[in-house]
């Protein structure tokens, strides 16, 4: 049965649902042109979030944007256009221009980083960022602030000990923290069962002591309601809440992936059925919160800014190399 | 003046930290009301309280990569790894992540915080309870390598450490915790600055580098072979990361001799970059080849007694590199 837009998430107003679909949508034109400029050997590596954007895009505005703490993880494109990245910071970052706002062009992109928006670094090796949100969240219980640390991370990669460390953690000392699991069903080409013997990740909070959820992460507005539950306790003081959100991941891992050697056709083809934007277009027409010529003027709109986003940031200066040298150490940021 | 024990000097140090700044906090095993297995933050617990002096869960990477969130957040830990030799489950997140932050976010987000641990041997702790692992830190660019061989350096220098807006490593020579005892003013502590060694004994003979327990040998065998004639100049590290690279050239400029005395074994040690150091930038200073005296290429300490003074460079094995080196 389809989810109607008055069960779920009261919160959330014409506006807010009109701006949830516009970021999905920019997020996947922008996902989309950085396949093309890899295949045009305009840059050097593409990570994809097609197929996540729901459950990005929901659990982001189900936070207090700029004031909650975010980890992300690599996948994570909508969640952080969602938190203010602009399409030309995306644009610097893949190219490693000047001025990408994670690291200056140090890191591959789609290694995180908006200190404007609570938008912490995180690094390549999967898992580490775990134990970093916790961190946060026991600073924000320290201090009293008003927040919430969420940190996300693919199902594959709560098979790390790291991850267990941090949730651990969490859950003994009942921090404002939200584990979100991106449950894409693979990791790269390991499917989930060689990966955990249970057949929800939200089954290991049992044994961690927290409570876990499941949800349908190809439906915006179920991760919405559980992503704002589990912010709403952890404001309460009543500690984490593990939030898996099942989605597909509709392309290969990476752009130097090809996962026709572990994954049949007709498995992509049957989940690109249920595309997560589609869904969410039908649901917003169905319920008139949009016409269908407002759907395709935005669609016109994402896609020329995208091309906007995309000249800029080829037009845009590379690095000096000089700023290779720093900052290694705190005393040498004034430098950089 | 009153003398205090390194270990007492420690503890002052973090006392006094935890009182000027309320972002500070320490975390790590059995650090609460036991007050850490050496009892470094002994009382700690009963003045501060749970929230700022917490007891973690038994596992390293959590209490460096939730200290590294801590930091990040704008706290300033001091995160506790009850012995050097278990600091490796926590390597991940100090070389992927605390050594790499502020570099790869360009400047967006630094971690200052401390993390401190006993390392070495000579207490009959064996493989796993004597380890020296500074080297394989000063070989990551981002942290700093703090080992200090007095208790007025360990003092100033911890709260320096804190102080500091980096990931600080402080190795704590256990041995000399209750062994190495030395005045220290009263009250609010004076700032020892990270990166600067100092030379501790005087001498135009030959120049010995050291630093944590192997300072206070070569100090001792500095005296023994003085009674010789043998006039040692002893330059004490303190930092080794970043390394006072002026100190040493100085002493080398004035003695033309030197010998690099570590007790973590030979091969890739530290002396190896002091002695790369010294190589490319003091050759012509050099009268004579530069020595190394470290512990042996074995995996780690043994325990059988006769085994561990096997291992362990001592006051006597220094005095012996010494005369050769002066002999030469
Ligand atoms: C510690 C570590 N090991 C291996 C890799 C290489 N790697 C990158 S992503 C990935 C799969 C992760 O799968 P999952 O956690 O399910 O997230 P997904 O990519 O599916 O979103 C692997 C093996 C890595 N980045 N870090
Ligand atoms: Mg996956």
């Amino acid at each position: 049965m389809a989810t109607t837009v008055e069960e779920h998430s009261t919160s959330l107003r014409k506006d807010d649902l009109i701006e949830m679909y516009w970021t999905m949508l920019l997020a996947r034109r922008l996902d989309e042109r950085a396949w093309v400029l890899h295949r045009q050997g305009r840059i050097a590596f593409h990570i994809s979030g097609i197929g996540h954007e729901a459950a990005q895009v929901g659990a982001a505005f189900a936070l207090r944007r700029g004031v909650d703490w975010v980890v992300p993880y690599y996948r994570d494109l909508a969640m952080i256009l969602s938190l203010g990245l602009t399409p030309r910071e995306f644009a610097l970052s893949i190219m490693g221009k000047k001025g990408d706002p994670s690291s200056g062009g140090r890191q591959m992109p789609s290694h995180w980083s908006l200190r404007r928006a609570n938008v912490v670094s995180h690094s390549a090796p999967v898992a580490t960022q775990t134990t970093h949100a916790v961190g946060i969240a026991l600073g924000i219980k320290m201090t009293g602030d008003d927040a919430v640390a969420i940190t996300s991370i693919g199902e594959g990669s709560t098979a790390q000990g790291e991850w267990y460390e941090g949730v651990n953690w969490a859950a003994i000392h009942h921090l404002p923290v939200i584990f979100l699991v991106e449950n894409n069903m693979y990791a790269i080409s390991v499917r989930q069962e060689q990966q955990m013997a249970v057949r929800h990740v939200a089954d290991k909070a049992a044994g961690l002591g927290l409570p876990g959820v499941s949800v349908d992460g190809m439906d915006i507005l179920k991760v919405h309601e559980a992503v704002s539950e589990a912010a709403s306790r952890a404001r309460a003081g009543e500690g984490p809440t593990l939030v898996e959100a099942k989605v597909y991941r509709l392309t290969p891992h990476s752009s130097d992936d090809d996962d026709r050697s572990y994954r049949s056709r007709e498995e992509v083809a049957e989940w690109r059925a249920r595309d997560p934007l589609d869904r969410f277009a039908a649901q917003l027409l169905d319920q008139r919160h949009l016409a269908p010529e407002a759907v395709a003027e935005m669609d016109a709109r994402a896609r020329q800014e995208v091309d906007e986003a995309i000249q800029f940031a080829e037009s845009a200066l590379y690095p000096e190399v000089s700023e290779g040298a720093y900052p290694v150490y705190a005393e040498d940021i004034p430098h950089a | 003046m009153p003398e205090i024990t390194l270990i007492e000097g420690l503890r002052q140090a973090m006392d006094e930290e935890l009182a000027r700044d309320e972002r500070v906090f320490i975390v790590g095993e059995d650090v609460g009301p036991r007050g850490g297995v050496f009892r470094a933050t002994q009382g700690l617990f009963e003045k501060y309280g749970a929230g700022r002096v917490i007891d973690s869960p038994l596992a390293e990477l959590s209490i460096v990569g939730v200290g590294i969130g801590a930091a990040l957040y704008g706290m300033r830990p001091i995160c506790e790894i009850q012995f050097a030799d278990f600091i490796y489950p926590a390597l991940n997140q100090i070389i992927n992540e605390a050594a790499k932050i502020c570099y790869r976010s360009a400047g967006e987000w630094t971690v200052p915080m401390v993390i401190r641990a006993p390392y070495g041997g000579g207490i009959g702790g064996g493989l796993y309870h004597s380890q020296s692992v500074e080297t394989l830190f000063c070989h990551v660019p981002g942290l700093k390598v703090v080992i200090p061989s007095t208790p007025y350096d360990a003092k100033g220098l911890l709260k320096s450490a804190v102080r500091d807006p980096n990931p600080v490593l402080v190795f704590e020579p256990k041995k000399g915790y209750r062994l190495i005892k030395g005045e220290v003013p009263e009250g609010e502590g004076e700032l020892v600055p990270l990166g600067q060694a100092r030379i501790t004994r005087q001498g135009s003979d030959l120049s010995v580098i050291a630093y944590g327990m192997m300072h206070y040998y070569c100090l001792q065998a500095a005296e023994a072979v003085a009674r010789d004639g043998i006039e040692v100049e002893v330059v004490d590290l303190r930092t080794l990361k970043p390394l006072d690279k002026q100190a040493i050239l100085s002493s080398i400029k004035k003695t033309g001799k030197v010998l690099i005395v570590h007790e973590d074994n030979l091969t890739g040690g530290f002396g190896a970059e002091i002695a790369a150091i010294l190589a490319d930038e003091a050759f012509t200073d050099l009268d004579a080849p530069i020595r190394r005296l470290a512990g042996p290429d074995v995996p780690a300490v043994p325990y059988s007694h006769p085994l561990q003074s096997w291992f362990m460079p001592d006051a006597e094995k220094i005095a012996a590199a010494m005369r050769d080196l002066a002999a030469y």
